[in-house]
Order: C-alpha cells, then sequence, then structure tokens
C-alpha cells in the first residue's frame, strides 16, 4: 500500500525545488525493482549461480559419490595445490601463454594490415573484405576438421604441397615440436577476421583531412601510419587486443579437434586441461577441473582490469 | 510522460517478469520430476541416437513396456554424453528407470550409488557369459546385464597380401606379425593401421598388444607392458604404420584401410556390415599374442542397467523389462541390428551358426576379458588415461617406451584407491 501513496505523492515533491539531490522522477520501490528484475533474474541465474558452483567445486573434494550424494566434504584450496603440483600444470600455462601471445601478435598485425589495405577503395575492396570474414562465419568444427584433414601427416595436402617443393614431410598434428604450432597456425586464421572487422571500422573513424593535412606537408606513407594511423587506433587497438585475450585464452574446440591437446600434453592449454580432467576420461575429477577453469577467469578478469586502467588513463590524457 | 501512465507498464512488466519466473520453475519441476513422475511411465534412455521411433530397437522397446504394463519413453543420446547425463541425473533425483550405457562405465555409476544392484531387482545374472557380465561386477555384486558385446581383431585386405605374398594363417605371434608387416612395406603399401588416440578409444585398441604381452594392468611398468608400447612404437619408426595413428579414432582408422592401401587394420566386430562394403576382399584373423596364441581382447559393447529410485515398488517393472530385453530371441535381434555378438553362450552358437562370417567373432568375444574386471573397477579409468598418455609420448617421440611407462605408472599408482 505504501507503493500507492508514494506514488501519489511522487509529483508534488518532484514541483518543488528541492535542494536534496538530483531532480530525477522518483519511481516507487516497487517498480524500480519490477524494471530490474528480468536483468537481475538473468544476472543471477546465468552469471552469478553458474560462477559461484564453480567456485565450489573447486572447493570441495568430488568424487562421483560425492557429486550424486552431494556431501562433498570442503577441502580449501586443496584441488588448487593438487593443479599446482601436477606434471601438466606448468606445460599447460607456457603452453596458453604461447599460444595466446603468437597468436594475438600475428591476427592483429596481420588484420591491421589488411585492414589498412581495405581502406584505400578499390574495385571489388568490400567484395573482397566479405569474403576475408568466412573464416568467422563457419562453424568451428567445420574449420578446425578441415584444419586437421589438411594437415594430416600422411594424406594432407600441406605435405603435399612441401614435397613438391622437395621440404620433407612434417608431422603437424602427432609430433610434439609440432602440434603447439599446428593449431596456433589454424588459431590465427580464424582469428584474422575479427582484427579485420574492429580495426577497419576504426580507421574508418578517422577523419580523412588528417591524411589530407598530412600528404600536404609531405609525410611519407611510413610516417603517416606511424604518426597518424596508429595513435588515432589505440582506443579501437586496446579493446580488440583485450576481446582477442579473452577469446583465445578460453579456446578450445579448435585445439581439441585437431589435437585433443597431444600428443601427450604437447599443446595441451590450461581450457584443454580443464575439459580432460572435468569430462575427458571415463571418471570425472570434477574438482581439479573447477579448479583450472576459475584460474582462467581469474587470469581473464585480471586483463579487463587492465583494460579499465588503460581506459581511464586514456580518457584522462 | 505521467507516472499515472507509466504505473500500469510498470505493473505489467513486473508481472510479465513473475509470470514468466513461475513458468520457469514450474517446466523446471516437470522435467526435474520426469524421471520418476507417473507410476505408468518409465523413462528410458540409450546411447543409440541413430535408431528413431520406426526403428525395431525403439519398436521392441516400448513392446518390452507394454508387456510390463507401462508406458516407455524413451530418448537416444549419444554415448559420450551419457555418462555425465547418468551422473546429473542422480545428483538430482531424476534419473531413468532403465540405462543402456558402455559397459566400463557400469563400474564408476555403481561406484556413485547412482545404479541398483541386481539383487535390489531380484534380476539373474547367471545365464549371462561370465566374462561379458564380469564388468557389471564391483565388489561382488553385479550391476545390469549385458545386451551385447563386441571387440577387436585384425581385418586384413586379402588382394594387397596375396601380393606382397604373405599368408594371413602364418601370422601366430608378434614376430611372424612384424615379419608380414615388413613384407607389406617393401611392396610398397603401408603394414596396418589402428587408433592410438589420447582417450579411451585409444587405450581400447592398445589393450590386446598389453595383455597379449603377459602384462598386467596393476603394473604398467613391466618389461611386458614396455614391449607393448615398443611393439607400436617400431611399427612407426619402421613405417609400418602411419604416422597419423597417434591421432586417428577407430572410424578413421577404417577409413584409411577402406583406401586399399593397408595390410591390415585393428577395428571392431561393429565394422562387419562396412566390410561388405570393401572395394576388395578381405577376411579376419584374431590379434597375435606375444608368444603365438589369440591375445585376450578387451569387451565393448553395453549393460542394460536400472538406476536407484526413490520409489523401489518400481523395480518389479524395471526387472520385467529388462528381463525381456535380454531374453534370447530379443536378444538375437538386438544384436543383429547392433551387428553385437549376443552375451548368452546359446544365442552365441546360433549366430555362429546362422552366419559363419560370425564365428571368429563370437570366438574372439569368448576370449575377450572386461576392462574394468579383475576387480579393477574405478580404478581401470585412471590406469587407462596414464597408459594412453604414456603411448602418445612414446610413438610421437617425445619419450622412449621405457621412460614413458614408468612415468605412466607413478602417476597411477599415487592415484589409484
Amino acid at each position: 500500500m505504501s507503493n500507492t501513496r508514494a506514488a501519489i505523492r511522487v509529483p508534488r515533491v518532484e514541483t518543488q525545488v528541492s535542494a536534496r539531490g538530483p531532480r530525477v522522477p522518483r519511481l516507487p520501490r516497487f517498480i524500480a525493482w519490477a524494471y530490474l528484475a528480468p536483468v537481475v533474474i538473468y544476472l543471477i541465474a546465468f552469471y552469478a549461480y553458474p560462477l559461484y558452483r564453480n567456485l565450489d567445486l573447486s572447493l570441495r573434494d568430488y568424487t562421483v559419490r560425492s557429486f550424486v550424494s552431494g556431501d562433498a566434504p570442503f577441502i580449501g584450496l586443496d584441488n588448487f595445490r593438487e593443479v599446482f603440483a601436477d606434471p601438466t600444470f606448468w606445460p599447460a600455462v607456457i603452453h596458453t601463454a604461447i599460444f595466446v601471445v603468437v597468436s594475438i601478435a600475428f591476427q592483429y598485425a596481420i588484420g591491421l594490415a589488411l585492414a589498412v589495405f581495405f581502406n584505400n577503395n578499390f574495385r571489388l575492396s568490400s567484395t573482397l573484405r566479405a569474403l576475408f570474414l568466412v573464416p568467422w562465419l563457419l562453424p568451428m568444427i567445420v574449420s578446425a576438421s578441415t584444419w586437421s584433414w589438411m594437415l594430416n601427416s600422411d594424406s594432407g595436402v600441406v605435405n603435399t604441397a612441401l614435397n613438391a617443393f622437395g621440404l620433407p614431410d612434417i608431422n603437424w598434428l602427432t609430433s610434439p615440436t609440432w602440434s603447439l604450432v599446428a593449431v596456433i597456425l589454424a588459431n590465427i586464421w580464424i582469428g584474422i577476421p575479427f582484427n579485420l572487422v574492429i580495426l577497419y571500422s576504426g580507421l574508418q573513424n578517422i577523419p580523412d583531412n588528417l591524411f589530407e593535412a598530412a600528404s600536404l606537408d609531405g609525410a611519407s606513407s611510413w610516417q603517416t601510419f606511424r604518426h597518424i594511423t596508429l595513435p588515432l587506433l589505440r582506443p579501437v587497438s586496446a579493446i580488440t587486443l583485450l576481446l582477442g585475450f579473452v577469446y583465445t585464452l578460453k579456446v578450445f574446440d579448435i585445439i581439441w579437434i585437431m589435437t585433443r591437446g597431444g600428443p601427450g600434453n604437447s599443446s595441451t592449454t590450461l581450457s584443454t586441461w580443464s575439459y580432460e580432467l572435468g569430462f575427458g576420461s571415463l571418471l570425472p575429477h570434477f574438482g581439479p577441473g573447477a579448479a583450472v577453469g576459475n584460474l582462467l577467469i581469474i587470469v581473464a578478469m585480471l586483463c579487463g582490469l587492465l583494460y579499465i586502467k588503460f581506459q581511464s588513463s586514456e580518457a584522462s590524457r | 510522460m505521467t507516472h499515472s501512465r507509466l504505473r500500469p507498464i510498470g505493473l505489467a512488466l513486473a508481472g510479465l517478469a513473475l509470470a514468466g519466473t513461475v513458468a520457469g520453475c514450474s517446466n523446471g519441476s516437470d522435467s526435474g520430476g520426469s524421471g520418476g513422475s507417473s507410476s505408468k511411465q518409465f523413462q528410458f534412455w540409450d546411447p543409440y541416437p541413430q535408431f528413431d521411433n520406426s526403428s525395431d530397437w525403439v519398436k521392441l522397446v516400448k513392446s518390452c513396456g507394454d508387456d510390463a504394463g507401462v508406458k516407455i519413453k524413451r530418448t537416444g543420446y549419444d554415448t559420450s554424453d551419457l555418462t555425465s547425463k547418468a551422473l546429473l541425473a542422480g545428483q538430482q533425483g531424476a534419473s531413468p528407470d532403465v540405462i543402456v550405457i558402455d559397459n566400463p562405465v557400469i563400474s564408476t555409476l555403481a561406484d556413485a550409488g547412482v545404479l541398483a544392484s541386481a539383487d535390489d531387482l531380484k534380476l539373474d545374472t547367471t545365464p549371462f557369459a561370465k566374462n561379458i557380465a564380469a564388468a557389471g561386477i564391483l565388489d561382488d555384486k553385479a550391476y545390469g546385464v549385458p545386451i551385447g558385446a563386441n571387440t577387436l581383431a585384425l581385418y586384413y585386405n586379402e588382394d594387397l597380401l596375396k601380393k606382397a605374398g604373405v599368408d594371413p594363417t602364418s601370422i601366430k605371434d608378434w614376430d611372424s606379425l612384424n615379419a608380414a608387416l615388413a613384407k607389406i612395406k617393401d611392396e610398397g603399401s603401408k603394414g596396418i593401421t589402428f587408433s592410438g588416440i589420447g582417450t579411451e578409444e585409444g587405450s581400447f585398441q592398445f589393450l590386446p598388444w598389453f595383455w597379449g604381452s603377459g602384462a598386467n594392468l596393476k603394473d604398467l611398468a613391466s618389461a611386458d607392458a614396455v614391449s607393448a608400447v615398443k611393439l607400436w612404437d617400431d611399427w612407426l619408426a619402421k613405417g609400418y604404420a602411419p604416422n597419423s595413428v597417434i591421432n586417428n579414432t577407430q572410424t578413421t582408422a577404417w577409413q584409411e584401410f577402406e583406401t586399399g592401401k593397408f595390410g591390415f587394420v585393428e577395428n571392431g566386430t561393429w565394422q562387419m556390415g562396412n566390410a561388405e562394403k570393401l572395394g576388395f576382399k578381405y577376411g579376419i584373423i584374431s590379434i597375435p599374442a606375444k608368444d603365438g596364441g589369440a591375445a585376450p581382447v578387451p569387451t565393448g559393447g553395453e549393460f542394460v542397467a536400472a538406476p536407484v529410485q526413490k520409489d523401489t515398488a518400481r523395480y518389479a517393472k524395471t526387472t520385467k523389462i529388462i528381463d525381456c530385453l535380454t531374453s534370447p530371441d530379443n536378444l538375437l535381434k538386438t544384436d543383429a541390428t547392433l551387428s553385437y555378438i549376443a552375451p548368452l553362450e546359446s544365442a552365441q552358437q546360433e549366430q555362429a551358426s546362422k552366419d559363419p562370417k560370425l564365428a571368429p567373432w563370437v570366438t574372439a568375444v569368448g576370449d575377450a576379458k572386461g576392462r574394468t574386471s579383475d576387480n579393477l573397477g574405478t580404478n581401470y579409468p585412471i590406469i587407462s588415461e596414464q597408459m594412453w598418455d604414456a603411448f602418445q609420448k612414446a610413438m610421437s617421440g617425445s619419450d622412449s617406451p621405457q621412460a614413458a611407462m614408468e612415468t605412466a605408472q607413478k602417476a597411477a599408482a599415487s592415484k589409484v584407491k
């Protein structure tokens, strides 16, 4: 009932000049919550609860038996300790770091080069640009399977091509030295369109008169790129790199389809390892699997914080 | 905009949101409770999504339900999904009444307390072939009965072997097999292909060689165990087998064999139908043990089991359904559609006499052994994982067979209970 009364009172309060706070028309509490409800319910059901469950899984000693009966004992950080002590841990961390850094460096560099290239409109440039989006549009299972056929040791087209140039076969997917390279190659190919699209739209927002002024001043094309394009692309580059980082960190399907993290664990990253622990064998290890998943979330979150810091320093410039 | 106009909209929205949540909840409880909802409807899960309602399998399932006086709601899941689905359903108290599931999973589910034992169900497990039914036994209690069995053998390309001058009947042990592979390689083809992938599938394919060497799963670092890894490793090093075996599934291995460029393929009973469509003559030999004779092969195939229900009065009907599905006549029908060997000795003989092509498979299934038997139970998955890691490392050259198996044994020993 208090709601109804509040609703009636509000307009009157509003017409008076109030010294207390901003003059935003105040809605009754109930209605305000009703507006919020869909978002709040959505956030709780699809973000907060799964995160809580994952944290809970990683702090308890789950066996298949206690998973079903729901009485897994709380063991604090033991799952994390187990994960850190596992011989797979450091290789997985190093592979993840290499995978992310190398993938992003190439995706960004190639994406930027292509964006600059397509920024000079020429005939068919939009058609070509659309064609570059194909890797992005294909379902991951299709591109990953295609890559693994192409890189097959015995019947793959890549080795056939190498042979044609007199080079020896490479066991792309089955040798511990090459498997990580193979999945990085495929991942770079998949990530280029994303970088291209965002950087291209960033380039479109740079006013043409800056380039005109630069050319009047006699700047070379490298100088134009170095002193106009790159600095003005900074904010767009930052968001591209951040999103790229988060996407690449959690890449799972392409590695799983091409090598399953193998042979041995030569292409295991934290995300494939997390899946392998949780679902890879007949006997699931939910606790350690969730612990690895949480580590990934923490790393991604740190990177997000770094981005926010970058953004605020950019804004204060 | 005035508040008098805003209010109804706000209320309507709130109402919608509420209705949404209520509907969401009621939906949730509907599907949550469907596991054992009505006493007339029984839930039935199987790993055969390839069969739809018009298939003989589903018709059989439904008619067995009708005979027991209940209506069966059957759902087919992908086999790799079914374990986690069954565990989740157990956690939520929404287990199906009957589940058909891959045999090495039975001990895991039984250990989790998801399955009712044969004693609880008053289910008779004695007629079934001992070596096949063994996979369903955990701590002397049986959980479920086999519905069909399959196993591994070597298919060979008869035309290619003839060209290379190899007589398949001469292959009695590892030495004679290696000699045959060498001859095929000299002729210009690949000797053998198999699946050495880093999953349970790879372990399944490795076990005949592992057991055939005389090794035991309790000691992965024994000299015999290492010799089995070395056998696979040497095939790659000498070019008898393609490098792709490290990533091959059993299906991709079969596809390689279909090209006609391979002498042998290690594959299962389930390829019998496809074998008839090959563009060349083929034959089957059993996988040789190191020192001669047939190697013990792992049993594949599914079990019918009954998850625990709150209402134990349902078990009587569940047992009736399982008995109906595993009656000799119905087993013969089912195993014919699945390309399996029946788990009853009488039915096996009938299968072999009807179709002589099945005879070698009946022998192979007779020599087969469950992966979780030897009372390994839920320790098997732990050991298997270390084992596939080891042969992957050896074949890819990142470790020697000896070192890889020693690491595997150490890791397995620290994890088994």
